[in-house]
């Protein structure tokens, strides 16, 4: 199925919470949705009949300055197509609906993101910190962060 | 002859708790700086809650602050066993976004790097499980074997593990005179030693009673779960993204993808794991064997495609299958010299993450058995 019949069966089916579809050359095919509705908006790219995206391949956060995004790139092992679906919410309030349960992949690139980029995922079982220690303050990938100069007493930069 | 009876033993109010037990950081069969929370009701596993993070050295932070081709040996420090493999999806995907293309030639030298390291990773992986279930044998014929294809890479890269060989828009040097012979003598002797492994290891009774019906992972779990590599097929799905989504030259070549068939146990055990690796093995000498053909002698520079210039402007989630699953890099330019955002997709990330679900019921020892068949390299996982 090519991007813009996804887009169009997304469109008909949650209407106006499908905001575009970016086919630029250089990028790759992507739909840009509302984070409200996410998780029956995934579970209808997992379960519909022609759709069947069955494979979570990445979950990505971004800093997009006033912004932060979040960007799944979904592929269909029974169909062999892709699509990448954005999601961005505002830097002060950076809440997104888990979809850990709509494929379980999620679970840890969600605590990623919210480890490194500070991505709230609303509904998410055990939201704590996976690559940093428990105790670290902040979120390095924002671009306005800045470097602590002591962690427990031991110089952060070298 | 005594006589044997039953002798009824009063238990009264004698109960047992849930053990926690602490797997590594530091312990050999953890496969590197992994903290196993084991949470133990005798001598089963109630629950495993993996800690991770100990080998963080901010990978994509550092990329946000290179250039593109600084990145490639950064890339090669994810996955520091098989640096040939972690540079392929990140180069090809630089180039998709520059829209530049290599030669035939260059892609087919490539081609031969990163199916050279992919035996040399399943070599480890194989050795090390070995290990894990008390073969000692195995671990020092393969890492034997493995030598030899580390030091053609040397020869050609100057490294012995962290090449920084594949360039965006070429090679870092052409291939040296003797470069075939090396493959030819490395495909005898890969060929040799395996058929001498199938009889020392993967057929044995021990190994095998050790290994099958442990860690069964059923397919629809693995999709769910987005598992890759041998752990994907060993549960029977056909997905091999040289083939099904196939880059550079991999829809030339004529190979297998091979799936676990539960030969010793059930489909998705860990011997059907490790026996995917040793299939694997014997694909990639094919694919070598092909590729070889395709590096005609020729004074084609290698270096004359490298760009002056990166700077692309767009996105996109570039993918190849490494010897461990799908590496993914998703890198976001902005027209400058450097990145906005290079996500890695670790495939022993996600297989990881598996383990809970796998490896509830079984004994103890067999969670071992269930890390070692997962094949994790740590310095991918923490990035």
């Amino acid at each position: 199925m090519l991007p813009n019949e996804i887009f169009d069966k997304l469109k008909i089916e949650f209407g106006e919470e499908i905001i575009s579809l970016n086919e630029d050359p250089g990028y790759e095919p992507s739909i840009k949705v509302e984070p409200t509705n996410l998780v029956d908006i995934m579970l209808f790219l997992r379960d519909e009949e022609g759709l069947e995206f069955d494979y979570p391949s990445c979950l990505s956060g971004v800093d997009l300055g006033a912004n932060l995004g979040v960007v799944y790139n979904l592929y269909s092992m029974k169909r062999a197509h892709k699509i990448t679906i954005k999601v961005e919410v505002p830097k002060e309030a950076p809440d997104v609906p888990s979809c850990e349960l709509v494929w379980r992949s999620f679970d840890w690139h969600e605590r990623e993101a919210y480890d490194l980029l500070g991505i709230n995922f609303v509904g998410h079982h055990n939201l704590t910190r996976i690559l940093l220690p428990d105790d670290w303050e902040g979120h390095p990938l924002r671009k306005d962060y800045v470097q602590p100069d002591y962690f427990h007493g031991m110089k952060v930069p070298y | 002859m005594s006589e044997i009876r039953d002798v009824a033993i009063d238990l009264g109010n004698v109960h047992t708790e849930h053990m926690k037990l602490n797997v590594g950081p530091q312990h050999p069969s953890t496969h590197g700086v992994l903290r196993l929370m084991v949470e133990l009701e005798g001598e089963i596993v109630v629950d495993v809650v993996p800690h991770i993070g100990y080998l963080h050295r901010c990978f994509e932070k550092v990329c946000e602050q290179n250039t593109y081709t600084q990145i490639v040996p950064y890339v090669d420090r994810m996955d520091y066993v098989n640096s040939m493999n972690n540079e392929l999806p990140y180069v090809i995907g630089v180039e998709k976004l520059l829209g530049i293309t290599v030669s035939e030639r260059i892609e087919a030298i490539r081609v031969i790097c990163a199916e050279l390291d992919r035996i040399a990773s399943h070599e480890i992986a194989v050795a090390t499980f070995g290990m894990d279930a008390g073969a000692f044998t195995p671990f020092l014929y393969l890492f034997r074997d493995r030598e030899k294809i580390l030091w053609v890479l040397e020869k050609l890269s100057g490294s012995r593990l962290l090449y920084n060989y594949i360039r965006i828009g070429g090679l870092m040097r052409d291939v040296y005179p003797t470069f075939k012979d090396d493959l030819r003598d490395i495909i005898k002797t890969v060929r040799e030693t395996n058929a001498e492994i199938n009889n020392l290891l993967n057929d044995n009774k021990i190994f095998v009673e050790r290994c099958a019906n442990i860690g069964i992972l059923p397919p629809d779990v693995a999709i769910n779960y987005g598992a890759s590599g041998p752990m994907l097929r060993a549960s029977g799905v056909r997905h091999d993204l040289r083939r099904v989504d196939p880059y550079s030259i991999y829809n030339k070549l004529d190979f297998e993808v091979c799936v676990g068939t539960g030969t010793m146990g059930t489909v998705g055990d860990s011997w059907d794991r490790n026996w995917v690796r040793m299939l694997e093995m014997e694909q990639s000498l094919r694919i070598i064997e092909q590729a070889m053909e395709m590096i005609t002698d020729s004074s084609e520079d290698v270096r004359a495609g490298i760009p002056k210039r990166i700077a692309p402007k767009g996105e996109l989630y570039s993918r190849a299958e490494n010897p461990k699953g799908e590496l993914g890099f998703y890198i976001v330019g902005d027209g400058k010299a450097k990145p906005q955002r290079v996500k890695g997709r670790s495939p022993c990330y996600v297989n990881l993450s598996i383990i809970p679900e796998i490896s509830k019921g079984y004994m103890f020892a067999d969670l071992i058995i269930i890390l070692g068949s997962i094949d994790i390299v740590l310095g991918e996982i923490d990035r």
